[in-house]
């Protein structure tokens, strides 16, 4: 972070587009870490009445690493009859769609990859790259429940895009742009005023969006494949769905980029919704401004997932015909009355 | 290589049901195997299903791939080392197991246990109910992706174990039951810790009520799913829960007559119209509770006196046969034993295992339903393993 901070003012581009790209290397493994370790290790564990890992290192917070490098001792199996190239593609496709996801959210005021001009357009369409790899994954072991669970995802994912997106709409609309640096300082520009009474300083878009914001998080459960609808990779159904097959650093790969876009997403949905690296006292530009940013940000991904990973240890899963029914005649209309409702408070207001 | 009348008939109706998908759509069916190791079957069980997409055109269940001979190995053993054997066939319900190959054998040699022994068979009879059926309670929710339940279901069924363990000597495999008694008398103080572990169970019947039972995801999973109309349930002889959620009131504790406690205390046999899967896992937590009301009852007026009857340390029983069935956790649960008056063990002994012709309405079941749904009815059915192939 601190060596992201001073390469900004470095003119050599080459050495800047070097670091950028060692910092979301870096991040998408320090993310899967962190979500891993603190929800699907210690806060599962917890719920559950058990301890979960106490033994490497300090409350076992090496768990993941060792399990890391356990993953890659093992011996890369490809079944027999797969389509060999196609499935030794397929980890990679799901790791690119979150390495990209990585590029446009800005974690501090100048702290961002790439501040693009259609960011969160950018950041909706690479992560539903992720679908791609994972029906190539299904398709290429040659295994009926890698089939079911690819195809499985295939329809689930798609299905969710379609709230997901008219969800971010709403923000769009009521900014008036599409970058996500953009969308953090129209929220910080916004405050609620009571008929002049008083004023509530900007917490962000998810008061007047809280429609979208539910909608939003529920297709991010399903994006993510987090439990009520978890049906791709459904282990009392499916076994492992579309990862039945896969064992060693291709298995970490899937395992990353689960987390991986966890943590990403989490990041989009604090950004869309709640303020971003914004929040209404502290600093807001320079060095002091990007570390505060940082922390908040963090702050506010790991609130989100909290919520996200809360749910999931709770719920059963969705049958797969319920999941679509309950896209396609709630969500998807609900959404779109969420985008009449902002579009006219937007013209009158 | 020859062909059994079994795997012929198999290949036939999967080429019927072939024909009948192109007939329709221009598309082919799947075959699936659903085990023997598949995480969703409590063991080695394997269902061939034919798929049609995600809809099951016919299921087929293999079974026998645990099978131990339990009815020939008890052949070649005395009476006292039976129940060793038999404790091992439904694991979940260890002494439930053994209490009425005992009865059969009391029966055949004429002698009854004294009254505080079969009050205490009673109770660890009941409290097997409540190991097995609360672990099934945590295990649907898992079946149906909730991860939790299965958790607080272990953690509470230990309590349950661990006073087994106090009063028996194992946890998991009491071996408790002596022809004409018991082993031994209940230790000090184990009745108040009884209570308090039976009070717990109450307490995780409500935690459940509240994650799964009053889930709106959980019930719309089971309602409607797997329906079992009483008279097809009658039909394919299913015992236990499975017929009482179809709306059959027949509980062998109440209906036949037997020698254990269970008519001198208060309680009430559930039933559910629906008999779907959710009817199956709502009257097994009544089960639960009602179990843990019979066990407090039972401490409340346990009898004094002996454990034991007055038996000869070597036992011969003399030349006839018995049959005893009790209302195990699972179903019905029967013991059919012939003697030879020999110095030995019977000369039979066959097995009525609730499990094993529970799964048989398993292919009538699932024709028709979707994958996801063949878990939930394969979980509400609830059977063991150890129970189908003994």
């Amino acid at each position: 972070m601190i060596a992201a901070l001073v390469a900004v003012d470095v003119t050599t581009y080459g050495w800047v587009t070097a670091l950028k790209v060692g910092v979301v290397l870096a991040l998408i493994p320090a993310g899967a870490l962190i979500l891993g370790y603190v929800f699907l290790m210690k806060m599962m564990s917890h719920m559950q009445s058990r301890l979960g890992p106490m033994e490497a290192g300090p409350h076992g917070v090496l768990q993941l690493v060792f399990d890391g490098i356990k993953f890659l001792q093992k011996e890369d199996i490809f079944p027999d009859r797969s389509d060999r190239r196609v499935f030794a593609l397929a980890p990679l496709v799901v790791m690119l769609s979150t390495f990209l996801l990585y590029i446009v959210i800005p974690a501090g005021p100048r702290l961002v990859v790439e501040d693009l001009d259609t960011g969160i357009f950018f950041a909706l369409a690479v992560s539903s790259l992720s679908v791609i790899g994972i029906l190539m994954a299904g398709w290429s072991s040659a295994n009926k429940f890698s089939l079911m669970g690819g195809l499985r995802a295939a329809g689930q994912l798609i299905a969710y895009e379609l709230p997901l997106v008219l969800a971010v709409v709403g923000v769009v609309i009521q900014a008036g742009t599409l970058s996500l640096q953009g969308i953090v300082g129209a929220q910080a520009a916004f405050d609620m005023s009571f008929f002049g009474l008083f004023t509530i300083p900007s917490i962000g878009y998810f008061i007047p969006q809280f429609f979208g914001f539910i909608i939003f998080m529920i297709a991010v459960q399903a994006e993510l494949t987090q439990t009520p609808f978890d049906m791709p990779v459904a282990e009392s159904e499916l076994v492992a769905g579309f990862m039945t097959e896969y064992t060693g650093f291709r298995f970490l790969f899937f395992f990353m980029g689960e987390f991986g876009t966890a943590f990403a997403f989490g990041a989009l949905a604090s950004t869309l919704f709640l303020g971003g690296w914004y929040i209404p006292f502290g600093f807001h530009d320079g060095l002091l401004g990007d570390l505060q940013g940082v922390i908040v940000l963090f702050t506010k991904i790991m609130i989100v997932s909290f919520f996200v990973f809360w749910v999931r240890f709770t719920y059963p899963r969705f049958r797969e015909d319920q999941l679509q029914t309950f896209a396609w005649k709630w969500l998807i209309p609900l959404s779109l009355l969420n985008i009449l409702a902002t579009a006219v408070f937007k013209v009158v207001f | 290589m020859t062909v059994t009348e079994h795997q012929q008939s198999t290949y036939i109706a999967g080429q019927a049901a072939d024909a009948r998908i192109r007939f329709e759509l221009e598309t082919e069916g799947m075959t699936l195997n659903l085990g023997p190791q598949h995480p969703a079957t409590h063991g080695t069980l394997r269902i061939v299903v034919r798929l049609d997409g995600e809809q099951v055109v016919w299921a087929d269940p293999v079974c026998g791939y645990m099978h131990r001979g339990y009815e020939k190995l008890v052949e070649v053993r005395k009476y006292q080392q039976i129940t060793t054997l038999v404790n091992r066939i439904d694991w979940l319900g260890h002494f439930a197991n053994e209490v009425p190959f005992i009865l059969a054998v009391e029966d055949l040699y004429g002698v009854e246990a004294p009254p505080r022994a079969q009050w205490i068979r009673t109770i660890f009879f009941e409290m097997a109910r409540i190991a097995n059926l609360g672990l099934f309670l945590g295990d649907m929710g898992v079946q149906l992706g909730a991860l939790t339940p299965v958790f607080f279901a272990f953690r509470d069924r230990e309590h349950v174990l661990n006073l087994m363990e106090s009063a028996t000597g194992g946890r998991f495999h009491p071996n408790f039951d002596r022809v004409g008694g018991l082993k031994e008398d209940l230790p000090k103080g184990w009745v108040d810790e009884c209570r308090t572990v039976m009070k717990r169970q109450r307490d995780f019947c409500d935690e459940m009520e509240e994650l799964l039972v009053g889930n709106e995801i959980f019930q719309k999973r089971t309602r409607g799913i797997g329906v079992i109309p009483r008279q097809i349930g009658l039909d394919y002889g299913l015992s236990g829960a499975n017929i009482r959620a179809s709306g059959v009131d027949w509980d062998l504790r109440r209906d036949s007559p037997s020698p254990l406690a269970w008519k001198e205390v208060d309680w009430k046999v559930w039933t559910h119209p629906d008999g779907d899967a959710f009817a199956r896992y709502w009257v097994r937590l009544q089960e639960v509770r009602e179990a843990t009301k019979i066990v407090d009852q039972l401490l409340d007026g346990l009898p004094s006196g002996p454990i034991m009857a007055k038996m000869p340390a070597r036992l011969r029983v003399p030349r006839g046969e018995a049959w005893v069935s009790t209302e195990n956790p699972l179903g019905e649960m029967g013991y059919y034993v012939v003697s030879d008056g020999g110095p030995g063990g019977p000369f039979r002994c066959k097995i009525r295992t609730p499990s094993f012709n529970n799964i048989h309405i398993v292919p009538w079941l699932l024709k028709g339903v979707y994958v996801p749904d063949i878990i939930t009815i394969l979980a509400s059915l609830y059977f063991i393993l150890g129970d189908i192939d003994r």
